[in-house]
């Protein structure tokens, strides 16, 4: 086989896997969407491009009457964004205790934070559920909230300090002569210039609670307090089968912003999964 | 100076009367201090007394008798005074520390500091302390508790039967575990959900692995078009969030309506598959499933390193002779294995707990005749069930014991190689 020949064989094997592997991908993302917008609450009869296409399912998910839909994306976004500044705030202030101080206590800390991160949040599922059932927090946004910021903590904590780490302590010692204080150099120096690795930080704050399912699900009980993951887990085992054109817009609705979001901000991803992974 | 040493004992004595806290420094004639330990001692007893007192009592019996006591409240509140005993054992562990050092640069003749230059120093050396407190705090009650809690609730027979306020819990020490080793039933459950859990940890990991570097490597060859494009594609089942996916498969695969029984089997004509009601079946549709959610992670971690791999190196090897196989064999597989280790085993573990594709798929089932687990159950879903619909509260914790000292396991494994245990200033 001459090289030219070898090439274009490779190529087309190439492409012809390449095509076979888009259309694994694709099909189910397209399966739903036409499903979404299939007329009727089932799906017999359907095909992937429905015949008379309906924004009936879409509308009855606006309709706070008829669903709690919009109330489950408020939820969610509310818990997402409160985790979200609470773990950032916290996790920045460690990141610079441990990387900037040596204090009695720095070495044992920094080791409880390995191993602390080790253990998955959801693995002390049956005391969070006793604990909140105790407090009387079970069913409230609050101590999702609390359960997530603090899951978020040791291992983001490692993330940002070894970050900091990195940023030249000349900076900080000159900005003590100039008679800057402990939280000035923080606030307007060391900030600053960690602004990657918080965005990094603020990722993955917003899109862990945004993705869980099962604290959100041993936690809230009423309706009107789901989120997202859990709210959709019910419309679909309730009656499975019977609303499925409206779980399928409902699906939608949630894919899309959050998609966009991630594939604009990949990098961020994969940077900081990068550093969290070789770090440890 | 050996001389002074030998003349002065301040240490000693100042460590000696610090048992009794601020005492030590009063004898260093550092009274605001003394006064402020011992301020802090007395009101930290005289808070926590009756605290201190119920919680050990009510830890050790767990209550004795009905409707006086609720074995969980009293759990819950042994555990908070185990905690405060213990911030208060290092408060007084500074106090005698701090007594014994400035007894020691006495006995050095090294002037004490003056008040205020304590107050300075205090400011100077709290300020990491005063950034770490609101998470600490945060950690002990949401991460730390909650683990204590459950290593206790395994030694406990907390179940329907046991269960507060119509009953007392007891301690049976390791009985849970021994139950789950040595009763058949709940032996031949663990053995089985046990087995599952390692095929599907085993088989769905290495699979999304193998396929997300085939695709990385085929992609990264340079007269391909439409790179972005197709990269942007092999990303997207990363970028949905996981639990719509999984819900939009178990619809795909429904048996009366779901798309891949009804269009896609049919047009190639081979009947429909009973995949949510099959055991086997079911266990083939997890792990595929776990393939398109799994590997597009994999796939851009290795074209990260792919395009890191200097092109000298597949140079060199074409001048030597090798064909493509080689070259990946040779070349491109170990550079991209040992570059993206650690997070290899990282996914191992997450499909080792991962509960959402297991749960949101088929809730663990088709379900198993006389036991508490489906036939698909691993072992984080299996306590879900045995803590959610069974009440089994005491044995789940044992399970979940059993599995946290095998993750733990692993992520020790994992870090003893890694770099950060062996840099001296990252510690």
């Amino acid at each position: 086989m001459s090289p030219k020949m070898q090439n274009t064989v490779r190529l087309t094997l190439s492409y012809v896997a390449i095509a076979i592997a888009c259309v694994i991908i694709l099909y189910p993302v397209l399966w739903i969407i036409g499903s979404s917008f299939n007329p009727g609450d089932s799906l017999s009869g359907s095909s992937i491009i429905p015949k008379d296409a309906t924004l009936e399912h879409y509308k009855s998910l606006f309709n706070t009457a008829e669903s709690d839909y919009l109330l489950w994306y408020w939820n969610t976004l509310k818990i997402c964004i409160i985790t979200m500044v609470l773990a950032v705030a916290m996790i920045s202030c460690m990141a610079y205790a441990f990387s900037r101080y040596r204090f009695v206590g720095r070495k044992n800390g920094l080791m409880t934070f390995l191993i602390l991160q080790m253990i998955p949040n959801f693995a002390a599922l049956i005391a969070i559920y006793v604990l909140a059932y105790v407090t009387g927090l079970l069913d409230t946004h609050f101590a999702l909230i609390l359960v997530y910021a603090g899951g978020l903590l040791p291992m983001n904590t490692w993330l940002a300090k070894g970050y900091f780490d990195t940023i030249p302590k000349e900076l900080d010692e000159s900005a003590r002569i100039d008679g800057a204080g402990h939280f000035r150099i923080f606030w307007q120096i060391i900030l600053p210039l960690a602004k990657p690795i918080l965005a990094v930080v603020a990722l993955f704050s917003f899109i862990t609670p945004f993705t869980d399912f099962i604290l959100a699900q041993v936690i809230l009980r009423s309706e009107d307090k789901f989120t997202l993951a859990v709210g959709l887990y019910k419309m679909i085992s309730d009656q499975f089968g019977n609303e499925f054109t409206t779980f399928a817009a409902g699906s939608v609705l949630i894919a899309i912003p959050i998609s966009i979001l991630f594939l604009s901000l990949q990098r961020f991803f994969i940077s900081g999964l990068t550093a969290g992974g070789t770090k440890g | 100076m050996e001389a002074t040493v030998r003349q002065t004992k301040h240490r000693k004595t100042a460590l000696a009367l610090s048992l009794i806290p601020g005492f030590g420094q009063f004898y260093n004639k550092q009274l605001l201090k003394g006064l402020m330990f011992l301020i802090l001692t007395v009101s930290f007893g005289v808070a926590f007394a009756d605290l201190i007192n119920i919680g050990l009592w009510g830890i050790v019996t767990l209550g004795e008798e009905l409707p006086r006591d609720h074995s969980i409240f009293l759990l819950t509140q042994g555990i908070i005074a185990v905690l405060v005993i213990l911030i208060g054992l290092v408060i007084y562990f500074l106090n005698l520390r701090d007594a014994y050092l400035n007894g020691r640069n006495r006995d050095f003749g090294i002037p004490l500091n003056s008040v205020r230059e304590q107050y300075r120093n205090v400011s100077e050396q709290g300020f990491p302390y005063l950034m770490l407190t609101p998470g600490f705090f945060l950690l002990i009650f949401v991460v730390i508790f909650p683990i204590l809690f459950v290593i206790l609730l395994s030694f406990t027979n907390y179940d329907l039967y046991h269960s507060p306020p119509a009953n007392l819990v007891d301690w049976i020490g390791i009985q849970n575990y021994i139950d789950i080793f040595k009763l058949d039933i709940w032996r031949n459950t663990f053995i089985d959900v046990f087995s599952w859990t390692i095929v599907w940890t085993f088989v769905a990991t290495t699979g999304q692995i193998a396929i997300g570097i085939f695709l990385a490597v085929l992609m990264n060859q340079k007269d391909l078009k439409f790179k972005g494009l197709f990269r942007t594609i092999f990303i997207l089942p990363w970028a949905v969030p996981a639990f719509v996916s999984i819900l939009v498969f178990a619809g795909m695969f429904n048996e009366t309506f779901g798309a891949i029984n009804n269009d896609i089997l049919a047009a190639f004509g081979i009947d429909a598959i009973p995949w949510l009601t099959e055991p086997f079946w079911t266990k083939v549709a997890l792990i595929l499933i776990q393939f398109w959610l799994g590997f597009p992670f994999i796939f851009a971690m290795v074209t990260g390193v792919l395009q890191s791999i200097p092109e000298e190196l597949y140079e060199a090897a074409t001048v030597d002779g090798a064909n493509i196989w080689q070259k990946f064999r040779g070349i491109t597989l170990p550079m991209v294995l040992f570059a993206i280790a650690p997070i290899l085993i990282t996914q191992y573990t997450f499909n080792f707990n991962n509960f959402n594709v297991i749960y949101l798929f088929n809730g663990g089932g088709p379900a198993v005749s006389g036991q508490t687990a489906g036939s698909t159950d691993i072992l984080i879903s299996w306590i879900y069930k045995l803590t959610f619909t069974s009440a089994q509260y005491g044995k789940a914790a044992a399970i979940t014991m059993i599995l946290s000292a095998i993750v733990i396991g692993v992520a020790l494994w994992q870090f003893r190689r890694t770099k950060s245990f062996q840099e001296e200033d990252m510690m």
